[in-house]
């Protein structure tokens, strides 16, 4: 590996940005990956940013059970997410669609729409776990380099 | 001045040499500042050059034809003419030659301005052209008083040549021109609480928010350049003169830096103003000091 790889690869797990997707969850995840950014966490000091628009953004962190009206809206935004990238579903609801299993408004999990780098459970999960898999998802973006990924593999990050 | 001390000036110190880790630097303690003033530690020091070398290895979104041309234009422009800026700023004492002229220093820290406007609307996105807007509508309020400011700090000195302004005494009347000037750098830095046209909660950060990639890096980096030209222009005219150019170096790094302070706790102070209070606190409250010191300056002339 030459010297500019290994240079892109540093920089890339020291300045995860984040997107944020909410596809119906019920807004317990959503509050504690604001709590991870906020001062008693703080995930800055890893690098992490929360961006606005999915054209900035390195690691999509998706929420919710993944509703009917969700998926076309999932697709669309991990599309304009640039490469390389990489997908974090925190919470159980992505993961499993948890309580709401077998309900005809899901078309869960969210790993059936989009390729799952790390699931975050727990419901919700706490912000030390949503900063682990923060990262562990950018270890997972420096390694994989300019490929984008084909399998759908993940690891899992206990809460 | 030589072409050799030109391309010295340019290339090394103010120029890009300077200029670029200076950039990071600013940016670092933008962001470091907001965080011990909400009481977390922040990102780490080399946070910025980070983030500039990961976005130059991502891929760009598909674009074709004049407009995709421009995309990957606007951010380039922005860059030069930030760099352009901070290399014609008088830190260091030169003999005879092209002296940094105001009006051109002037022209090259607007154009960044203009290419944020020209990419919002290239873009497309509708956020792009809200966050486009408002620029255009907050340049228009803030240029007003920042241009008056800085042509009254000229017409007293009677002369529009960056080195000697900078070497003339201060006076009364450039003080107030300074403070004018400096009421308008948040709103020309894009920061709280002018932080308008790149809302990241309402607009998605406005006109950015279709780049990505390299082109996102070049806009962080012109964002620096801008923080150090600006911020280096009001340096210039507070720093004393000194005889060793070392010195006068040191004292202007050490006031852009004091600048970039006051600015960044303001940032974090404050909150974010709609675009009609904006707009109503430039051209209600802060013309009134631009006036007085065109008003004086031209007086003052009138009577020597």
């Amino acid at each position: 590996m030459n010297l500019w790889k290994r240079l892109m690869c540093y920089c890339r797990r020291r300045s995860p940005w984040l997107f944020h997707l909410n596809s119906g969850s019920c807004n317990g995840c959503d509050i504690e990956i604001v709590a991870a950014l906020a001062p008693r966490y703080d995930a800055e000091q890893l690098g992490v940013r929360l961006e606005g628009s999915p054209r900035h953004a390195d690691i999509l962190c998706v929420t919710g059970p993944v509703t009917r009206n969700a998926v076309c809206a999932i697709k669309t935004v991990y599309g304009q997410v640039c490469g390389p990238k990489a997908v974090v579903a925190i919470g159980s609801c992505p993961a499993t669609t948890n309580v709401f299993i077998d309900s005809r408004t899901l078309d869960g999990p969210l790993g059936k729409h989009i390729p799952v780098d790390v699931f975050v459970p727990g419901c919700p999960p706490r912000p030390d776990a949503i900063i682990e898999g923060v990262a562990k998802a950018a270890q997972i973006l420096a390694e994989r380099g300019d490929e984008v990924p084909e399998v759908i593999t993940a690891a899992e990050v206990q809460a | 001045m030589s072409i050799l001390t030109a391309l010295a000036r340019l290339l090394i110190f103010p120029g890009i040499l300077f200029a670029v880790p200076a950039a990071w630097f600013f940016l670092w303690v933008e962001r470091k500042s907001v965080a011990m003033m909400q009481g977390r530690i922040g990102p780490p020091f080399m946070q910025p050059f980070f983030d500039f070398i990961k976005l130059l290895g991502k891929s760009t979104p598909q674009r074709t034809g004049v407009a995709g041309a421009l995309m990957r234009a606007w951010p380039l422009i922005a860059v030069s003419t930030a760099a352009g800026a901070v290399g014609l700023l008088p830190v260091l004492p030169s003999s005879g030659g092209f002296q940094g002229d105001l009006i051109l220093l002037l022209a090259l820290l607007e154009v960044p301005s203009i290419c944020i406007i020209a990419a919002g609307f290239t873009s497309r996105s509708i956020f792009g052209e809200i966050g486009s807007a408002r620029e255009a509508v907050l340049s228009v309020s803030y240029n007003v008083v920042f241009l008056l400011a800085i042509i009254s700090v000229a017409a007293s000195q009677h002369t529009f040549r960056l080195e000697a302004l900078a070497q003339a005494p201060a006076t009364s009347l450039r003080w107030i021109g300074i403070l004018a000037v400096l009421i308008c750098l948040p709103a020309k830095l894009h920061l709280n609480p002018f932080s308008l046209p790149n809302a990241e909660q309402e607009i998605y950060s406005g006109p950015m928010v279709e780049f990505a990639g390299p082109e996102l890096a070049m806009w962080e980096l012109s964002h620096g350049l801008e923080w150090v030209a600006a911020t280096g222009l009001v340096a210039t005219l507070i720093a004393p003169q000194m005889a060793f150019w070392g010195l006068s170096a040191l004292a202007f790094v050490a006031l852009s830096f004091g600048i970039v302070l006051l600015l960044s706790a303001l940032a974090a102070a404050t909150a974010r103003l709609a675009i009609d209070t904006t707009v109503r606190f430039y051209w209600q409250c802060t013309i009134i000091f631009a006036v007085l010191a065109v008003s004086s300056a031209l007086l003052m002339r009138l009577r020597s």
